[in-house]
C-alpha cells in the first residue's frame, strides 16, 4: 500500500516540485488517507511526544500505565525475571544514561519518564526477526502476529531500549479481567506495545494518551499541521539512544512550555 | 555399514547405554520445559539468551573447526592428516546436530519452528545461519559417509566428493562468520558490537575444535584399534597453538580498544566479567579462570618438548578447551546482556532443569559421535586386515 509520504515522493521524483502543487497534493493525499464514511485514523508516520512536566508525580504515569495494561490483556506478574510490560517508568538517570551528569538538576533527577516501543523508524526487532512475525506497518507502527513468533527472542537481543517482554509461562491465570476486544497471548511468544493500533482502526487515540491527561500527545509525524509536529516545532526535546540509528518515534519533552497545550 | 556401530565391546554398549540413560532424563526434563514455557529455566527479561544459546555458538565453532584438518589434507596433500580427516568430518556432524538441537530447545514455541522456512526472511541473520548449518551438516555427513563406504570397498572416492570437499572449506568458515553476525549486528549490544567478532569466533573455534579432535585421537588410540600418528597429533597441536595465540591477541585487541578509547559502553562489560558491576560478580571467577587457563594452555603447548609429552599436552588441551568454553560458552553471550538497556544488571543462574536439559543434548551429540566413530573404527578395521590404501 502506498502511503502519502511515498506518493509525495513519486511525484516530486516526476518533476512536480512546486511548493503549490505539493501544497495541494498534501491537502488530497489527507483526504484520500481516511476511506470515506470511516472514522479509522491513519497517518503516514505515527509518534508520539510525552511532556515529562505534566506528569506531576510517579502515581500519574503509574495510572496511565495500569489502563494500558488493563485494556492490553498484559499479565500482571510480580517477578523482575519474568514479567510483562508495556509501558512503565525509569528515572532520568536509566532513561537517558549517556545524558547522566552529577551536575543535573534535583529536579530532573527525580524525573520519572514513561518508557515504552519507540515504533523505531529503522528497528533493529524487525531486521533480525527470522519470521517475520515482527514487522513494520506503513504508517510506522511495529506490530508482531503472535501467531507467528516462534519465540527465539532474537528480537529482545536486538532491541536497544528494553521495550520487548517475553511470555516464560502462560499468562492467562495473570490477567484479572481479560478484555475481548484485543487477544490475549499465549506462552512463548514475544510481546510489547502496539501504539494500540486496533483502536486508531475504530478512530480512538491510544489508551495511555487518553488516559495521561494531555501528557502524552499522539499523532501523525509526517503531517507538518498535527499536534505532534506542532508540539515538536515549540520545544526541545529528547529521544533515547538516537546515536544507534533506530529512528525513535516517541519524543520527550521536559520543558513543560505553555505552548504544547 | 551402520551395522558396524551394533557390535561391539561391553565396554562399548556400557557407554552407549550410559549416553542413552543421559539423553531420555535430559528428554524428560525437556518435556517439562515443553509444557511449562521457558519459566523453568534461569532466563529473564534482562537476559533473554543463557546457556542454551551460548553452547549453541560454541559448537558452531567446534563444528567449523573441521575444516583445520580438511584444508592441510585437502588442499595442501598434508598426508598425514589423511587418516583423521574423517574424524573431523564426523565431529562437525555431530556438532551442528547439537547446534540444531540447542536451538531447539531454546525456542518459546518449538512446534513454529517450520516458520523460518514458511516465512524466509532474507534480512534476519538466523535465517542465514540456519541455512549454512543445515548445509555444512549435509556436506560433511555426505562426505564422510561417502568416502568411507568406498573405502569399505577398497575403491577410491569418486570425484565429486572431491568438488565437495572443496566447497566445504568456505563453508565451513562461513557457518561461524554468519553466527558471529547474529551477534555483532545488534545496535544496542556494545559488547557484541565488534568487527572483529567472527575473527574471534573463528580463532576460538580453531583452538577448541582441533583440541578436542586430538582428546577424541587420544581416547580412540587408548580404547580402540584406531591408532591415530604422533605426527598428525603433534601438527593438530601446533595449529591448536597458533590459533590460542590469535585468539587471546584478538581478545586483547578488544580490550585495549575499550579501556583506551574509555568509552563507557565498551568498557562495562569487561569491568562486570572481570571485576563485576555494583556488586554483581558471578562470572568473575570463570572469567578469571578462562584467563589463566589460556596462558597455562599456550605457554605449554609452545614449547616443544612439553607439547610432545603426551601426559603434559592433554593437560594443555584440556587447558584450552575449558578456556575457550568459559569465554564463548558463557562469557560472551552472557556478558552481552549485561548492563541492560537501562543501565542495570541482572544476573542468570541456570536452573537445574535447564542445565539436565544441556546434558541431554550434549548425551545425544555424543551418541552420535560413538555411532560414527565406531562406523570409521569398524570399516578401518576391516581394510587394513586386507591392507587397501585407502584414497581420496
Ligand atoms: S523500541 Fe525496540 S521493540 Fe520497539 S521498534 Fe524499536 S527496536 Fe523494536
Ligand atoms: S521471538 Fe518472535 S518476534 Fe522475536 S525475533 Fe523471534 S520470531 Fe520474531
Amino acid at each position: 500500500m502506498m502511503n502519502r509520504r511515498d506518493f509525495l515522493k513519486i511525484m516530486a521524483s516526476l518533476g512536480i516540485g512546486s511548493a503549490l502543487v505539493l501544497e495541494g497534493i498534501d491537502r488530497i493525499g489527507t483526504a484520500a488517507d481516511t476511506i470515506p464514511g470511516s472514522k479509522n485514523l491513519q497517518a503516514g508516520h505515527w509518534g508520539m511526544v510525552i511532556d515529562v512536566s505534566k506528569f506531576k508525580t510517579p502515581e500519574d504515569i503509574q495510572r496511565v500505565a495500569a489502563a494500558c495494561h488493563k485494556y492490553h490483556n498484559v499479565p500482571e506478574i510480580n517477578d523482575p525475571q519474568h514479567e510483562i510490560k508495556w509501558i512503565w517508568q525509569e528515572d532520568f538517570e536509566h532513561t537517558f544514561a549517556e545524558l547522566e551528569s552529577e551536575y543535573l538538576s534535583e529536579k530532573v533527577k527525580q524525573m520519572q519518564f514513561p518508557v515504552l516501543c519507540n515504533h523505531c523508524e529503522n528497528p533493529a526487532c524487525v531486521r533480525v526477526c527470522p519470521t517475520q512475525a515482527t514487522f513494520k506497518r506503513p504508517d510506522g507502527i511495529v506490530a508482531m502476529d503472535y501467531h507467528r513468533c516462534i519465540g527465539c527472542r532474537y528480537c529482545m537481543a536486538a532491541c536497544p531500549y528494553g521495550a520487548r517482554s517475553f511470555n516464560f509461562f502462560d499468562p492467562r491465570p495473570y490477567i484479572e479481567e481479560i478484555n475481548s476486544a484485543v487477544p490475549t497471548r499465549t506462552k512463548g511468544v514475544v510481546e510489547k506495545c502496539t501504539f494500540c493500533m486496533e483502536r486508531l482502526d475504530k478512530g480512538q487515540q491510544p489508551v495511555c494518551a487518553e488516559a495521561s491527561g494531555g501528557a502524552i500527545i499522539f499523532g501523525d509525524l509526517s503531517d507538518p499541521d498535527s499536534p505532534v509536529r506542532k508540539v515538536l516545532r515549540d520545544n526541545f526535546f529528547l529521544r533515547r539512544k538516537v546515536e544507534l540509528g533506530t529512528g525513535p518515534s516517541v519524543y520527550y519533552i521536559i520543558g513543560g512550555g505553555g505552548s504544547n497545550a | 555399514m551402520l551395522e558396524k556401530a551394533l557390535r561391539g565391546s561391553k565396554g562399548y554398549y556400557a557407554w552407549v547405554g550410559l549416553l542413552i540413560i543421559l539423553a531420555v532424563v535430559g528428554l524428560t526434563a525437556y518435556l517439562k520445559q515443553f509444557d511449562y514455557g521457558l519459566g523453568v529455566t534461569g532466563l529473564s527479561r534482562d537476559v533473554s539468551w543463557g546457556l542454551y544459546i551460548s553452547q549453541f555458538t560454541f559448537m558452531v565453532g567446534v563444528a567449523a573447526s573441521a575444516v583445520m584438518v580438511a584444508i592441510p589434507y585437502y588442499l595442501h596433500d598434508y598426508k598425514t592428516f589423511g587418516k583423521i580427516v574423517i574424524l573431523g568430518e564426523f565431529l562437525a556432524v555431530a556438532a551442528v546436530i547439537v547446534c540444531i538441537l540447542f536451538i531447539f530447545v531454546d525456542l518459546g514455541q518449538p512446534t513454529r519452528l517450520l516458520n523460518i522456512i514458511l516465512h524466509p526472511s532474507p534480512r534476519s541473520i538466523m535465517f542465514w545461519d540456519m541455512c549454512v548449518l543445515l548445509g555444512y551438516l549435509l556436506l560433511n555427513f555426505i562426505i564422510g559417509w561417502t568416502v568411507l563406504g568406498y573405502e569399505k570397498k577398497g575403491f577410491p572416492a569418486p570425484r565429486w566428493v572431491k568438488i565437495l570437499t572443496y566447497i566445504a572449506i568456505p563453508w565451513a568458515i562461513s557457518i561461524h562468520t554468519v553466527t558471529a553476525f547474529l551477534y555483532a549486528g545488534l545496535p544496542g549490544r556494545a559488547y557484541w558490537l565488534t568487527a572483529i567478532m567472527a575473527a574471534r569466533f573463528l580463532s576460538s573455534a580453531f583452538a577448541a575444535g582441533p583440541a578436542l579432535l586430538i582428546l577424541l585421537c587420544l581416547i580412540l588410540r587408548r580404547f580402540t584399534s584406531f591408532k591415530t600418528s604422533n605426527q598428525a597429533i603433534q601438527s593438530l597441536a601446533v595449529i591448536v597453538t597458533y590459533a590460542m595465540i590469535a585468539n587471546v591477541f584478538f581478545f586483547m585487541l578488544e580490550v585495549f580498544t575499550a579501556f583506551y578509547s574509555n568509552i563507557p559502553g565498551h568498557m562495562v562489560t569487561l569491568q562486570y566479567l572481570f571485576a563485576g558491576l555494583n556488586g554483581s560478580n558471578n562470572l568473575v571467577p570463570f572469567m578469571w579462570i578462562a584467563a589463566i587457563l589460556a596462558f597455562l594452555g599456550i605457554i605449554l603447548l609452545l614449547i616443544p618438548r612439553v607439547r610432545r609429552n603426551e601426559k603434559a599436552l592433554i593437560l594443555a588441551l584440556i587447558s584450552v578447551f575449558i578456556a575457550t568454553w568459559l569465554d564463548k560458552g558463557i562469557g560472551l553471550v552472557l556478558g552481552g546482556f549485561v548492563p541492560n538497556a537501562f543501565g542495570l544488571v541482572t544476573e542468570y543462574v541456570p536452573t537445574v532443569t535447564e542445565l539436565t536439559i544441556i546434558m541431554g543434548v550434549y548425551a545425544i551429540g555424543l551418541l552420535t559421535l560413538t555411532i560414527l566413530y565406531k562406523v570409521v573404527i569398524g570399516v578401518r578395521e576391516q581394510t587394513e586386515v586386507g591392507d587397501i590404501s585407502p584414497g581420496v
